[in-house]
């Protein structure tokens, strides 16, 4: 353990490090979505920067899924912020390698998550199987696509979401997991990440409905031309909350804490949230909301912490060996 | 392989000292480490962890796979071996060429390729569906991803081996009224076996640890179409470094015994 955190620990100082250069140099961990999101973000946030103090700061972005990225910080890439996928994911950076405290989440408003999104449902040009809600998932020769909530924090979501509904439905947690028992059934394919599972329903052509990340079916819905493609919103979902922080120790090290705190907190900006509503993203400034009202779709929406009590005790019961999630596949 | 009275590289010390060194940084102290980690459980959870019923369905389904592509690729392999060796026909160096491109393409994108080529929808996969053949998200996926990236290694072990052996010990042989299926069995195949079985070896090898293109193709269903390089990175995405490491250190001793026994009969072929 400890050798393979030192030697990634030196292997990333060598590729950070470089040069030293006059401007400043910021490296934001993040998931796979949010690619297009920070490429914008981080040019805007350049030129704030720049008229506010006068100083040159560049953004680098690393992307990945939500759980490696987590865990290349914990072996030591030297992360200034952190915007992942999943609280919990965050949680674990605190706990195993104290770079940050544990009440990081407490930091920033709105669960230190600037942006949110949903989950919801893409579907084939017509709709031809009739998909308006997730009681039509589990109709007669229905296929689902969505990704493994084993490796992928985005099919954790989608999950986490079906059992809410089916909760809500059904009114207990026993139906609620035959539910989910019936929906994973019909999931012919479990891709790693969320773009995988997009890639085999969009271009491999597999399946009637993908379970997907609404900024994400947006993505696609866009790449498609528009019209091949439809995108449903079931009547109800899951608040997802990707939240960002900045990771304390590394910050105070590299002396760039002011610069990374500025650069979470122009997220919250209208600025910042316009760039995350134009790439999908809910936003939390109401303003900006109603700018953006056609877009996103009201519908209710359940939180991780009022329906499931947060990830760390979502995560053991649904989702690591032996949870909810395995069992779905014993007994083959 | 007599004793060399002037080696060409002199220093025997100084070689074998990088030779050591050298293998201790890239091989011997990662893999230690490995174990050194795993050590931190007990035989009875190292044990549970490596013997629960989805790890053993993804081992026979690991090893199954990548001994089928080696098996596929030792006899192709030759086969395109002896084709580029013994004849010259137009396209011969691109054909060359080509062999070893599997090798440069990222394996991710070999995956997605096949993938649509394959899906039901695809190109290849349509035409098959109707007879009933399903390739991608199937066992058949993942030998087919593995025969792709394992192509190069029959090839380019046998190869030279083949362009050493001249034409005229062919020729020698069928005027002493050997049969074409007897000069392959008693003049050429001594001669290319202990490369050819360097070639499966590798390939071999190269197949049990392949992830990159596989999972594009596997489906990834538990039980079914998992390998055992998924259920490593499933146990490290719930940060459960020492399972993952279990899991390792399982395919690491399979794999070594496997390898050796093939290094030994290898031995036996050459010193009988």
């Amino acid at each position: 353990m400890f050798i393979r955190r030192f030697a990634l620990a030196a292997l990333a100082g060598v590729l950070i490090a470089g040069p030293a250069a006059a401007a400043t140099e910021l490296l934001n961990v993040s998931y796979d979505p949010t690619r297009e999101l920070y490429q914008e973000y981080n040019a805007a946030f350049a030129k704030h920067w720049k008229s506010e103090t006068g100083e040159e700061v560049t953004v680098k972005n690393s992307h990945g899924g939500s759980g490696k990225q987590g865990r290349s910080v914990i072996d030591g890439l030297r992360a200034d912020v952190v915007t992942l996928a999943l609280a919990g994911d965050i949680d674990q950076i605190s706990s195993r390698s104290k770079l940050l405290p544990d009440n990081w989440q407490t930091r920033l408003p709105d669960n230190s998550t600037p942006y949110t999104s949903t989950i919801v449902f893409l579907v084939r040009k017509g709709n031809p199987k009739g998909i308006h809600d997730w009681a039509d998932l589990t109709k007669e020769g229905v296929e689902v696509i969505t990704p493994n909530p084993k490796t992928s924090g985005g099919a954790r979501w989608n999950f986490l979401a079906a059992w809410a509904w089916a909760k809500k439905e059904y009114g207990s947690d026993e139906k609620a997991q035959a539910y989910v028992h019936d929906l994973y059934k019909r999931v012919p394919v479990l891709d790693t990440g969320a773009r995988g599972s997009t890639i085999t329903f969009v271009n491999n052509q597999l399946g009637d409905v993908l379970i997907a990340w609404e900024n994400e079916a947006f993505l696609a819905k866009k790449e498609q031309g528009g019209d091949q493609l439809e995108i449903i919103v079931p009547s109800l979902s899951i608040l997802a909350e990707p939240p960002v922080a900045v990771v304390d120790k590394v910050a105070d090290r590299k002396g760039t804490r002011k610069v990374a705190e500025a650069y979470l907190q122009y997220l919250y900006s209208e600025e910042g949230q316009r760039i995350a509503a134009r790439n999908f993203y809910r936003p939390r400034n109401e303003k900006v909301a109603a700018e953006f009202a056609q877009q996103f779709p009201k519908l209710e929406l359940v939180t991780i912490d009022s329906a499931f009590d947060g990830w760390k005790s979502a995560q053991p019961k649904f989702f690591n060996d032996g949870g909810i999630f395995d069992q779905i596949y014993q007994g083959h | 392989m007599s004793r060399r009275t002037s080696p060409v590289i002199p220093g025997f010390g100084l070689t074998l000292g990088y030779t050591i060194v050298y293998l201790s940084l890239l091989v011997l102290i990662p893999l230690g480490a490995m174990f050194v980690h795993a050590a931190q459980l007990t035989w009875d959870q190292f044990w549970g962890i490596i013997t629960a019923p989805r790890v053993l369905a993804a081992l026979r389904l690991s090893f199954g796979t990548a001994f089928a592509s080696a098996v596929i690729n030792s006899v192709i392999g030759v086969l395109l071996a002896w084709v580029l060796v013994r004849y010259t026909f137009p396209g011969r160096k691109i054909i060359d060429a080509m062999i070893d491109l599997p090798f440069a393409l990222p394996t991710a994108v070999a995956g997605i390729a096949l993938t649509a080529l394959y899906a039901p929808a695809g190109l290849i996969g349509s035409l098959l569906q109707p007879l009933g053949i399903k390739i991608a998200f199937t066992p058949l996926g993942i030998t087919l991803a593995l025969v792709f990236v394992t192509l190069p290694f029959v090839v380019r072990t046998v190869q030279p081996v083949l362009a050493d052996i001249p034409k005229e010990i062919e020729e020698a042989a069928a005027c002493l009224g050997a049969k074409p299926l007897q000069v392959f069995r008693y003049v050429l195949l001594p001669a290319i076996l202990p490369a050819w079985l360097t070639g499966f070896a590798l390939a071999f090898a190269r197949g049990v640890g392949e992830y990159g293109s596989v999972i594009f193709i596997a489906g990834n269903m538990p039980m079914k179409t998992e390998i055992l390089p998924l259920l490593i990175m499933v146990k490290l995405d719930q940060y459960d470094y020492t399972g993952a490491t279990a899991i390792g250190v399982m395919m690491l001793v399979v794999s070594f015994i496997l390898l050796l026994g093939i290094n030994l009969l290898q031995r036996r072929i050459e010193h009988p």
